[in-house]
């Protein structure tokens, strides 16, 4: 029998990576300028990387035979363990860039306590990813401030986005049983710790940006396990085509 | 050369450096026509680079495995960053970027025919990389030493990265070939779909090109169109040969006296059809850079503006 | 005030030379400028240091006056080693 929590925790940490990633790559040749359309595309290349070697992680745990591709390609949509933020339509520039703000700064946190686990391979992999996102989250922080400090127009479109994604935010820091085990065999994080770093640094940003941070209320949640929004199935749809029309072919 | 007796002082000196294999950099004197003929064709093919981002990026999202996926990601970024080193090499001859690619969206200037073309499926993805991008390398090396400084320039930086293009095109076709027999019918047919446009790739018969003497003589071409082809054909052909499929081109041949492949008449009428919007896809292609243009716009005039508060506040 | 003006980009290598010219961009700000500097030149680890200097604050050599900038140089012979007559039974000089 498998270490089924910490198979569902590195799904977790894989699936984050994997979905934001593929909704990036839907800006790759439409990007607002030429320099933009390459550094989103570097994020984008970023996180898959980061993707495949947790889910290739995530296939060894589990020991069943399955790769990196399998887990990708060939789980239905409550299987996914993704958190809602990721999964959210790419919209406009701003709603690209408030969603990546969001998902930057709890991951950097996240991977900053992810280099001491007692795993040794997820210390190595977020070692590794952390200077990557290091750079994400500098980047997308400086497009909320350009921004929501630029035109009236720019203003406007980045305070809807802050706030209509806001909902989706609580979710990062709500521990359920998974959280709490691997917290307790000090593999993972300990989730609610992080809320205070990420708020800090959003509520900074946001000022700096001269936008007005939202106000707690209700979340969404339920992408770790498994319940997502309509957005999810799209996603799958488009992704696994070829894995699903051709099973068993090699590419 | 006719010409040769209206050349005023200048402009014999020029083409004395040219022959010299002296580079002409931007403050250099260059006749109009040279400056014109180098903006006219670093920019169609800067326009190439990023209208060829769409058919390959389309697939990006449905790319068969993770390991694909990451390849098909940097591949069509790479083309982003060859269109921008080519839009900076214009500006070094005058006319900014956001000029020439107002021309482009506005219909006015061209880009490789190639991209009206659709991509209807994965092995498309390993045609164009083996096929277009591998044209590309046989039309662009030379151009690595054209007369033009930054072009030239740009060209190397762009070629050094077109061979991991080709490769990766190659070997999605090398997979397909040796897979199912459904997927070696999807390489097969990717091929039969994207032959004839890869040698139109190369422009027209050198009897038909209106540019070609004088930019021979400029080095700013350096083969005939017609020459750049025939080393496709003899490259590509043992190539196909390989894995297994079949050019579809009846009159293909070896022919042992010239040490080179015959083929088969081009459909010329096609490749200016295609030229002239008639192509299947280039509405679509200008329409998504239009789209991409037009919606970028707030945000690039935000980032200006912020840039400009900034600085007003730094000197205050 | 939708042009992001150009920027010239400079770059270090891994292997500790000097910076070296490898083309341009357009970015609003100096920042950005960097950021995209590292995104758009250095995608296959090509350097270690970025300098990024507005064109428009690039002052150059004007080609007419190439002549009395560089021809003094071309004169002075003496200054490259290939000058020296070294006999071939003298070692590591
Ligand atoms: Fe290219
Ligand atoms: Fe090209
Ligand atoms: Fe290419």
């Amino acid at each position: 029998m498998h270490d089924q929590a910490r198979f569902e925790y590195l799904l977790r940490l894989g699936d984050n990576c994997l979905i934001l990633s593929q909704r990036l790559s839907e800006w790759c040749g439409h990007g607002p300028v030429l320099e933009e359309d390459i550094a989103l595309t570097n994020v984008a290349l970023d996180l898959l990387g980061h993707a495949r070697f947790w889910l290739t992680c995530a296939a060894e745990v589990e020991n069943a035979g399955r790769d990196e591709d399998q887990l990708a390609y060939l789980r239905d949509a409550g299987e996914f363990r993704n958190v809602l933020l990721v999964e959210q339509p790419n919209g406009d520039y701003a709603q690209t860039t408030a969603r990546q703000f969001y998902f930057d700064t709890w991951h950097y946190f996240l991977l900053r306590e992810l280099k001491n686990s007692s795993d040794s391979r997820v210390a190595e992999i977020a070692e590794k990813a952390v200077k990557e996102v290091t750079y994400h989250l500098e980047r997308s922080s400086a497009w909320v401030i350009r921004l929501g400090d630029g035109t009236e127009e720019s203003h406007g479109r980045m305070q809807r986005s802050i706030d209509d994604l806001w909902v989706y935010t609580g979710e990062l820091f709500e521990p359920d049983a998974i959280d709490v085990e691997m917290r307790e065999r000090d593999i993972g994080a300990d989730l609610e710790s992080l809320r205070a770093p990420w708020l800090e640094h959003v509520q900074k940003t946001l000022s700096e940006a001269t936008l007005d941070a939202p106000s707690a209320g209700w979340m969404q949640r339920g992408g770790k396990r498994g319940v997502h929004t309509e957005n999810l199935g799209y996603i799958l749809a488009e992704m696994q085509f070829l894995q699903r029309a051709y099973p068993g072919a090699q590419w | 050369m006719v010409e040769g007796a209206q050349l005023s002082p200048e402009e014999i000196q020029f083409q004395e450096r040219i022959d010299a294999g002296i580079k002409i950099e931007p403050k250099d004197y260059m006749p109009e026509g040279y400056r014109k003929t180098l903006i006219r064709q670093i920019s169609q093919h800067a326009h190439s680079e990023i209208v060829g981002q769409l058919p390959e990026g389309n697939w990006i999202t449905r790319a068969p495995t993770l390991k694909r996926k990451a390849i098909a990601l940097a591949k069509v970024q790479d083309e982003a960053g060859h269109g921008l080193y080519l839009y900076s090499a214009v500006e070094t001859l005058g006319v900014t970027r956001e000029q020439t690619i107002e021309d482009l969206l506005a219909g006015k200037a061209k880009y490789s025919s190639i991209f009206n073309y659709p991509t209807l499926t994965w092995a498309d993805m390993g045609a164009i990389g083996w096929l277009v991008d591998g044209s590309a390398i046989i039309n662009q090396i030379p151009i690595c030493r054209c007369s033009y400084g930054p072009y030239a320039r740009a060209m190397v930086r762009i070629c050094k990265e077109e061979t991991f293009h080709m490769r990766q095109g190659f070997e999605i076709m090398m997979t397909l070939c040796r897979g199912t027999p459904a997927q070696k019918a999807m390489a097969q047919d990717a091929l039969n779909r994207w032959w004839w446009p890869s040698l139109m790739m190369h422009g027209p018969s050198d009897a038909e090109s209106t540019h070609s003497a004088q930019s021979i003589r400029w080095k700013i071409k350096l083969f005939s169109n017609d020459e750049l082809r025939q080393k496709f054909v003899d490259q590509t052909v043992p190539q196909a040969e390989y894995l297994g499929l079949k050019i579809p081109d009846p009159d293909l041949k070896w022919n042992a006296e010239r040490g080179h492949y015959d083929f088969g008449k081009i459909d010329w009428d096609e490749f200016y059809n295609v030229i002239k919007g008639n192509g299947p896809c280039n509405r679509e292609r200008l329409r998504a850079r239009i789209a991409a243009h037009e919606e970028g716009s707030w945000v690039r005039s935000a980032a200006a503006a912020h840039a400009e508060k900034r600085a007003k506040r730094k000197a205050a | 005030m939708n042009d992001w003006p150009l920027w010239e980009i400079f770059i270090r290598s891994q292997h500790g030379l000097a910076h070296k010219h490898v083309g341009s961009l357009h970015a609003p700000d100096a920042e950005m400028a960097v950021k995209n500097a590292r995104d758009v030149y250095t995608r296959r680890n090509e350097g270690v240091s970025i300098w990024v200097v507005k064109s428009c604050d690039i002052a150059a050599s004007s080609p007419g006056e190439k002549e009395p900038l560089f021809e003094p140089a071309n004169s002075k012979v003496y200054r490259h080693p290939g000058f020296y007559e070294v006999p071939e039974e003298v070692k590591n000089m």
